[in-house]
Formats: structure tokens, C-alpha cells, sequence
């Protein structure tokens, strides 16, 4: 999901820039007031460790392979301002010295998967821990929130990219949402193994996170998410209400217009159609990502199912040798 | 151990390699900027460009397959979302100038991060404004990035030493334990790393 330079026009480069700097910011503030000076070489840490785990390959059928993104893992390991700071370093330190991820694109790239995957993550993640309290609604939450961050953020991506005017909209939605949909079930499997790989061997680092500042962060994310809104806005608002009208440009081009001005008179109404038209797609927007988060949902269900007793063995064996 | 992907090259003894860093960020983001900003009609912007970037990196001494081979490996990603400009209207004229373009700016973000170590690129981070706490994680994690890809690898070489065949099926579980594993190395090696800072002096 890293956009290389080129790729994002002025106007695009400078809007997102801006809203990263906000984010960023607050969040750097955030740290400043609550982060005692004992916990900055873990954040540090943490994101040379995210950086790592982004490196290793996961093997997936026909020989092609996946990696973390690693977002939503920052998030419920140390809280999302500090995932924010943490997902910037690794993404400042890409761009600077692995050239992954454009220069100008960094602000892009920072407020997608440093700003917009963390916090859309703690939202579904906090709510979903309201119902699931145990350490298997744990890893089913962080499983979905995976899920739900990695498409998210390619919505972002996609509204970026059309916007900049480099793909048109009903192109790149599609392409990249359905290819993170794909992507996002392994990000939440591979979340899910690693926190129950640590809840094994320390699992005081799941129940009581190593960084204290996540006791209020109401504040702070109250602007990331007003942020994100006003992202959500700018970038993605303007596309998802133009979706009709493509279809309309297609009809035009292919030769329809003129047969669908004739038909008016008598079987459907333009106006019904249109706005049936406008529903289904909303519509089915939601229902396929509501479906998508189902599956995920069951998936994680019935892993958490073979991992939990493992755990709990694993938690026993002390006691026993 | 080395690692051959990083900015290796960052420390070699050449005349590029002793102009100021920010001479050198404010020429590459010149560049770029333009690059991005100048339309394909203008042919010869892009060829000063070319000429500009191959003197640079003839004077740097990198080796020239270093720099191809880094522009080789990151071309598929760049590829990869250029595709999808290919299905609109006049398509191909724009999927050609983004990839052209696109390739121009990793051409100068490769030699800028070469020629250019990041301890430099941190002080030049530090007189633009931004916030000490940045600075100082970015630091660390610059400084423990080699050092955990190492812990990487001797987990890796660990758990290949104990295991006579890794099933297909079983990947997963043991990367994902190995990436368990690190962060809580990661955890107890920065608590080692706090009292190292304390007792030099650090705040």
C-alpha cells in the first residue's frame, strides 16, 4: 500500500500532508505528557520491530506471498497515539532509506496506514471488547480490527489515487478494496498468531499494556478521528456519490441514453431508477463488508477456539515440571 | 552481519558524499517535486534531469548495480498501482509518464539515501522543527533495526536446527511465534537499553 512518488498530484500530496501533521502531532503531544522517559527506548524498539515483522514473508497459495502491515498489532500491543508514532517512524525510515514509498507520497502514506489504520482499528477494536472481555474476545477483536483497518486504509488509498486523477474511481475502488480485502484476512490471522504467541509465553503484556498513557486517550481521539473525517470528506465523499453517474457515463458512451429517453414515458421512471440505483450500491457497499468482517469474525472464532487451550497449557506447565 | 538492502553506501568517500545533507535534501526534493509537477510534454526537463542524476551517481561512486538492481526491486510496486491507470481515458499516455516519473524519483531518493547518513538526515530533521521525541525514536529504531533483523535470524536458524522438515502448514504458526518471540525480546531488550541511556547521562 506504500504509493511511490508520481503517483499523487500538488493538491492531494499537500492535503494529506497536513492532515498527517495533525495527527502526528497531537499524537507526539499526547506522548510528551504521558510517556515516562523509561518507556521511549519500547517505542523505539517497537517499530524497529514492526519494520522486522513487515520483512518477513508469509507464504500464500501458488507461490505468491504476504506480509503484516502491522497497525492494528502496534495498536493493542501500546495504545493508538502510540501506534501513530511508531507506524510514522517505520514509514519515515522506509521512505528515507529504502526508498519505499515516495518522498512527496509520505504524507499519504503516513496518514493511511500511521493515522487511519491505528485509530479506524481502535475504534472497531474497543467496541468490539465492550461484549468480548476474555483473552479470546482479545484475539477475535484484534483479528476483525485487522481486517476492517487493512480495507479501510485501501479506501483511503483508492481516494487518493482518483483523486490526484492518476486512476479513475470506479477502476481503483474496486481493484483495491477487493485485493485488501483479501490481504486484510492474512493481517488478521497473522495479528492474531503473534498475540497469542506472546500471551503464551508473557501474557501480562496483552492485560496490562507496557505503556501506560493509553488511560486517556479520549482526547486525542476525538482528533484523530475528526481528522479522519474530514478526510473521509475531502477524499472519499465526492467518488462514492459520483458512483451512479459512471454508470450513466457508460450508458452514454455504449449508445443507451437515447433508448432509456424513449422508454421514459411508460415502464420505470428515470427517478426511481436512479435512486434505486444510489441505494443498491450503498447498499451492497455496506452488506459486503459487513459479510467480509462475518467471515473473519468466524474464522477467528474457530482459531481462537484450537489456540486458547494452548495457552492455557502453556500458562500450567510451570506448575507441573 | 551485513545487510546489503540498507544505505550502505552512505559513508563512502566521494564529493557527493561531502556536500551538506541539506543541500543535498533540498536538491532531491527539487527534483522530485518537479519531476511530479512538469508535464511529459516538456521532453527536455527530463533529460537535463537524466543527465543531472547519471553525473551524480558516476561522481558518488555506488556501484551501478547496486542502483539498478534497488530501482529493479521496487519498479513492481510502482507497477502494480500504475496498472490500474491504464483503464481510463487516454490510459496509456498516463500510465507511461507515471512510470517514467515515478522511476525518476526513486532514481534520487536511492542516491540521496546514499550518499546521505541518516544520523545527518536526523541532525537536519532537528534545525527544521520537528519534535525531539520523533528524533530520538527514530533514532533508536534506525540504531536497533540491524540489530533485531539479526534476532531474526538466529530465532530463524534456531528453530530450523530443531526442526528436521517445516511442514507447509506449520509456516505460519512458527513465523508468527518467531514475530511473538521478537517483541518480547524487543520488551526486555529496551529495558536494558533505558538503564544503558540513564547511565550515560541521557536526560
Amino acid at each position: 500500500m506504500h504509493i511511490p512518488d508520481g503517483f499523487l498530484d500538488a493538491k492531494t500530496a499537500i492535503a494529506t500532508t497536513v492532515f498527517s501533521i495533525t495527527g502526528l502531532g497531537t499524537a507526539l503531544h499526547h506522548a510528551r505528557q504521558h510517556l515516562q522517559s523509561r518507556e521511549i527506548p519500547l517505542v523505539g524498539l517497537t517499530a524497529a520491530f514492526i519494520f522486522v515483522a513487515q520483512m518477513l514473508n508469509f507464504p500464500v497459495a501458488g507461490g505468491t506471498s504476504g506480509h503484516l502491515i502491522g497497525a492494528t498489532l502496534a495498536m493493542v500491543l501500546l495504545g493508538p497515539s502510540i501506534a501513530i508514532i511508531v507506524m510514522s517512524s517505520v514509514l519515515i525510515i522506509q521512505a528515507a532509506i529504502f526508498a519505499d514509498g515516495g518522498l512527496l507520497a509520505l504524507g499519504a502514506n503516513i496518514f493511511n496506514m500511521a493515522i487511519v489504520a491505528p485509530v479506524s482499528g481502535y475504534a472497531v477494536y474497543k467496541t468490539m471488547r465492550v461484549l468480548l472481555r476474555d483473552l479470546r474476545g482479545q484475539l477475535i477483536s484484534a483479528s476483525v480490527a485487522s481486517w476492517c483497518t487493512t480495507v479501510i486504509a485501501s479506501v483511503f488509498c483508492a481516494g487518493e489515487l482518483a483523486w490526484s486523477g492518476t486512476a479513475a474511481w470506479n477502476i481503483v475502488y474496486p481493484a483495491m478494496v477487493g485485493i485488501h480485502a483479501v490481504i486484510g484476512v492474512g493481517e488478521g490471522l497473522i495479528t492474531m498468531l503473534v498475540l497469542s504467541a506472546i500471551a503464551k509465553t508473557r501474557p501480562e503484556l496483552l492485560t496490562e499494556p507496557s505503556i501506560q498513557t493509553n488511560r486517556n486517550e479520549n482526547k486525542p481521539t476525538l482528533i484523530y478521528g475528526a481528522v479522519i473525517v474530514l478526510g473521509l470528506l475531502l477524499l472519499i465523499a465526492p467518488f462514492a456519490s459520483q458512483l451512479p453517474d459512471g454508470l450513466d457515463r457508460v450508458a452514454q458512451s455504449l449508445g443507451f441514453e437515447s433508448k432509456k429517453t424513449e422508454n421514459q414515458g411508460f415502464s420505470t421512471p428515470l427517478k426511481d431508477y436512479r435512486f434505486f440505483g444510489i441505494e443498491s450500491n450503498a447498499l451492497s457497499t455496506i452488506a459486503a463488508g459487513m459479510i467480509g468482517a462475518g467471515i473473519v469474525f468466524a474464522i477467528s472464532f474457530l482459531l481462537a477456539g484450537v489456540l486458547i487451550p494452548r495457552i492455557k497449557n502453556a500458562d500450567n506447565s510451570p506448575h507441573s515440571t | 552481519m551485513r545487510h546489503d538492502f540498507f544505505d550502505r553506501f552512505s559513508r563512502l568517500d566521494s564529493p557527493i558524499h561531502h556536500l551538506p545533507s541539506s543541500l543535498k535534501l533540498l536538491f532531491s526534493l527539487g527534483i522530485i517535486f518537479t519531476a511530479v509537477m512538469v508535464p511529459m510534454y516538456y521532453r527536455w526537463v527530463f533529460f537535463a534531469f537524466f543527465t543531472i542524476l547519471i553525473l551524480v551517481s558516476f561522481m558518488s561512486r555506488i556501484p551501478w548495480r547496486f542502483i539498478g538492481g534497488r530501482i529493479l526491486f521496487l519498479e513492481p510496486f510502482a507497477l502494480g498501482i500504475a496498472v490500474m491507470s491504464l483503464f481510463q481515458h487516454n490510459g496509456l499516455a498516463i500510465f507511461l509518464s507515471i512510470l517514467i516519473k515515478s522511476t525518476f524519483c526513486l532514481f534520487t531518493i536511492i542516491l540521496f539515501s546514499n550518499t546521505t547518513p541518516f544520523s545527518d538526515i536526523l541532525f537536519l530533521f532537528r534545525r527544521i522543527g520537528i519534535p525531539a521525541l520523533l528524533i530520538t525514536i527514530l533514532a533508536l529504531t534506525y540504531r536497533y533495526l540491524f540489530v533485531l533483523i539479526d534476532e531474526a535470524v538466529r530465532l530463524r536458524r534456531a528453530r530450523n536446527s530443531r526442526m528436521f522438515v517445516i511442514r507447509r502448514s506449520r509456516i505460519w504458526l512458527s513465523l508468527t511465534s518467531l514475530m511473538g518471540q521478537l517483541f518480547i525480546r524487543s520488551t526486555e531488550r529496551s529495558e536494558r537499553i533505558y538503564t544503558a541511556m540513564i547511565s550515560r547521562g541521557w536526560k
